[in-house]
């Protein structure tokens, strides 16, 4: 069975594209509003989605969708909401939709339980900050059963060896984290890219997505490094924070900004 | 080296922290099997922290609760007031020997933030504090201290500004400044290395309650009690024990306004597994997995989970765990200091309180030891504002 993250990945290569990953924390502030700023996103020509479930301690987040978390949660946000809001964008869409989330909200939902709704809900793969390549297993064979592809990161610590070791567990593409740190907007990311670039395209054919401190096209367009994707969270957060229910407008109108 | 106890531990952390936590355990293995560094480490605790504590037998409060005899572990008596500066002294010298020059810290009362803050001056490191918003307010004199140690303390108000947030957010700075930064944590809690690193930096205090008993007593106790917060004092006591099975081990939870309502911290009581902070372990957690809000009036046991190696002893029945409510906490915070003269820190009154319970039940010739993990000075202001006394500070 094909994962829509190979097939998407597979043809803009061919296109020789690079492919516009986009976060939006679900709930945040309310379901209605996330719909609307996905289906703008869509609508602007995104080709993954990334929906985050919302948590009480995020403490791989900057402030920005730490916020973001709270309100969906002041929202009373569950993820189940979550699950419905998948469903009812895949009804319409046929995008690959990540959900990034901590790893306490699969374990106490229940692993078989979560990877079923998955399943059932049309999600493709999962992001889960704090599950380091050590503890994957313990979820690994009951996402493959749905066929949920667990996206691995890799960080600019990370020692060759070890880059090794997650890629050759690693499906769909790696998370690559650009630099130091929390999510968030940043000034400037210091990490020598190109190396941390080719470093990893010596080991993995897998495409390779830059995240974290992303946050506009001429800087995107600056980086260096040849990569497959780039994952844009906190800059749409902090248009959401700003405007609310009229958010979606505006996210559209940023999204345009980044395909431009 | 076992990363779990039994289904408890791990390391669920972001890939950027993991070749850092593989260093501290490649570190702490190799270090901590060396003769230079255990006779190093020996000379601290001796000359900087005091060791080793009395073993005080509390002679009026046996006579007037009239059962088992009582013993009190005096970690109080450390520098710095209680048995955070065992561990603080282990993985400071350990972040010495790995040539690193700063260290971050969490802190919930300010135990461990103060005694971070003392040994980061005495090894010349830079030293950065986190403390909940909630708790720089109730331990305003513990914030002082750690500044005037030459600490930058930085207040934490996201979330419940507790203890938990506190953790959060160190996390966070860690992920910041990883290349160049220790993570001198203070409880058995958080990914491993730390639960097994911080246990066997504090097991001296049961391994020293095993060589004093039999000095006086001939004999082990019968009981062992402590305050569980994240369970770094009680592991420490615990530990040196664990194989003699006849050695009954008592965790004390804080059970605040009552385990029946909302306002507790009791995790083995109330709590469920779930994966938080870097282990699995118990923690108190709505359905969806979300950590709830906790509340103890002491800032030390203010905390949603526990140390795994303690849901593991839980689980395999060695260890038991019970609840004991604020107001009992202050009940034997008044009984200590008037029957023994001993102000203890309000977390160690919840351990006190429970040994006044269960010595009364047994007989005579039964020996209890309790864990008087600090001292209560830092407490006096916050009790009799319970109390509703008015204490003009000037």
């Amino acid at each position: 069975m094909n994962n829509r993250i190979d097939l998407k990945f597979k043809k803009l290569n061919e296109l020789n594209k690079k492919a516009l990953i986009t976060f939006v924390t679900a709930g945040d502030p309310n379901l209605e509003t996330s719909y609307k700023v996905i289906e703008k996103m869509i609508a602007e020509g995104i080709d993954i989605l990334e929906i985050g479930i919302p948590f009480s301690d995020p403490l791989a987040e900057g402030p920005t969708i730490e916020k973001a978390s709270y309100r969906a949660l002041e929202s009373n946000t569950t993820t189940d909401d979550v699950f419905t809001l998948v469903k009812k964008i895949r009804k319409d869409y046929e995008l690959p939709i990540l959900l990034m989330l901590y790893v306490n909200l699969i374990y106490k939902y229940g692993i078989d339980k979560f990877m079923a709704k998955c399943g059932e809900a049309g999600v493709d793969g999962l992001i889960i900050p704090d599950l380091p390549i050590e503890e994957v297993q313990e979820l690994k064979s009951n996402a493959a059963n749905k066929n949920i592809y667990i996206i691995n990161l890799v960080a600019p610590t990370t020692k060759d060896d070890r880059l090794l070791m997650i890629a050759k567990e690693s499906e769909g593409f790696i998370y690559c984290v650009s630099s130091l740190g929390v999510t968030g907007e940043r000034k400037e990311i210091t990490t020598d890219l190109s190396d941390f670039y080719n470093r990893l395209r010596g080991i993995t054919n897998l495409p390779l997505a830059l995240g974290f401190g992303l946050s506009n096209k001429t800087q995107i367009d600056g980086l260096k490094g040849e990569w497959n994707g780039f994952i844009v969270g906190s800059a749409i957060v902090n248009i959401i924070a700003q405007y609310g229910i009229d958010s979606p407008s505006y996210v559209g109108e940023f999204i345009r900004s980044l395909k431009d | 080296m076992d990363r779990k106890f039994g289904e408890f531990g791990g390391q669920y952390v972001p890939e950027t922290l993991m070749e850092a936590l593989l260093d501290i355990e490649k570190a702490f293995l190799k270090y901590s099997k060396e003769p230079e560094f255990k006779s190093e480490l020996k000379e601290l605790y001796e000359n900087v922290a005091n060791r080793p504590s009395k073993l005080y037998y509390a002679s009026e409060m046996t006579k007037d609760l009239g059962g088992a005899k009582i013993y009190l572990k005096r970690e109080d008596l450390n520098h710095t007031g209680s048995h955070k500066i065992n561990n603080v002294l282990g993985q400071m010298l350990l972040a010495k020997k790995m040539g690193k020059k700063k260290i971050i810290c969490e802190t919930g009362a300010g135990q461990h933030g103060v005694a971070t803050a003392t040994i980061a001056a005495l090894f010349k490191m830079e030293c950065h504090v986190f403390m909940g918003k909630e708790d720089v307010e109730r331990q305003a004199l513990n914030v002082f201290r750690m500044e005037l140690l030459g600490a930058k303390v930085t207040s934490v108000d996201s979330g419940t500004g507790t203890l938990k947030d506190a953790v959060n957010e160190a996390f966070r700075q860690w992920t910041r400044e990883v290349d160049d930064t220790y993570y001198l944590m203070g409880s058995v809690v958080g990914p491993h290395p730390y639960p097994v690193m911080v246990r066997d930096f504090q097991k001296i205090i049961g391994e020293e309650v095993r060589e004093q008993i039999l000095l006086t007593e001939g004999r082990l106790p019968d009981t062992i009690i402590a305050c569980v917060g994240g369970g770094s004092n009680a592991i420490g006591i615990f530990h040196d024990f664990i194989k003699d099975e006849q050695v009954s081990l008592i965790g004390v939870e804080a059970a605040g306004q009552g385990i029946e309502t909302d306002f507790h911290a009791a995790t083995i009581s109330k709590g469920s597994t779930g994966i938080f902070h870097g282990m699995k372990s118990k923690f108190l957690q709505d359905e969806y997995g979300k950590i709830m809000p906790v509340y103890s009036m002491s800032a030390g046991l203010d905390y949603p989970g526990i140390g795994p190696e303690h849901a593991y002893l839980y689980s395999i029945g060695r260890a038991s765990y019970f609840p004991v409510t604020d107001e009992e906490a202050i009940v034997a915070f008044e009984y200590l200091s008037r029957m023994e003269g001993i102000i203890p820190a309000i977390e160690s009154a919840h351990a006190i309180y429970y040994a006044m319970h269960l010595a009364k039940k047994m007989d005579k010739d039964k020996i209890i030891v309790v864990n008087l993990s600090g001292r209560g000075d830092k407490d006096v202001y916050q009790v009799a504002k319970f109390k509703g006394v008015e204490i003009n500070e000037q």
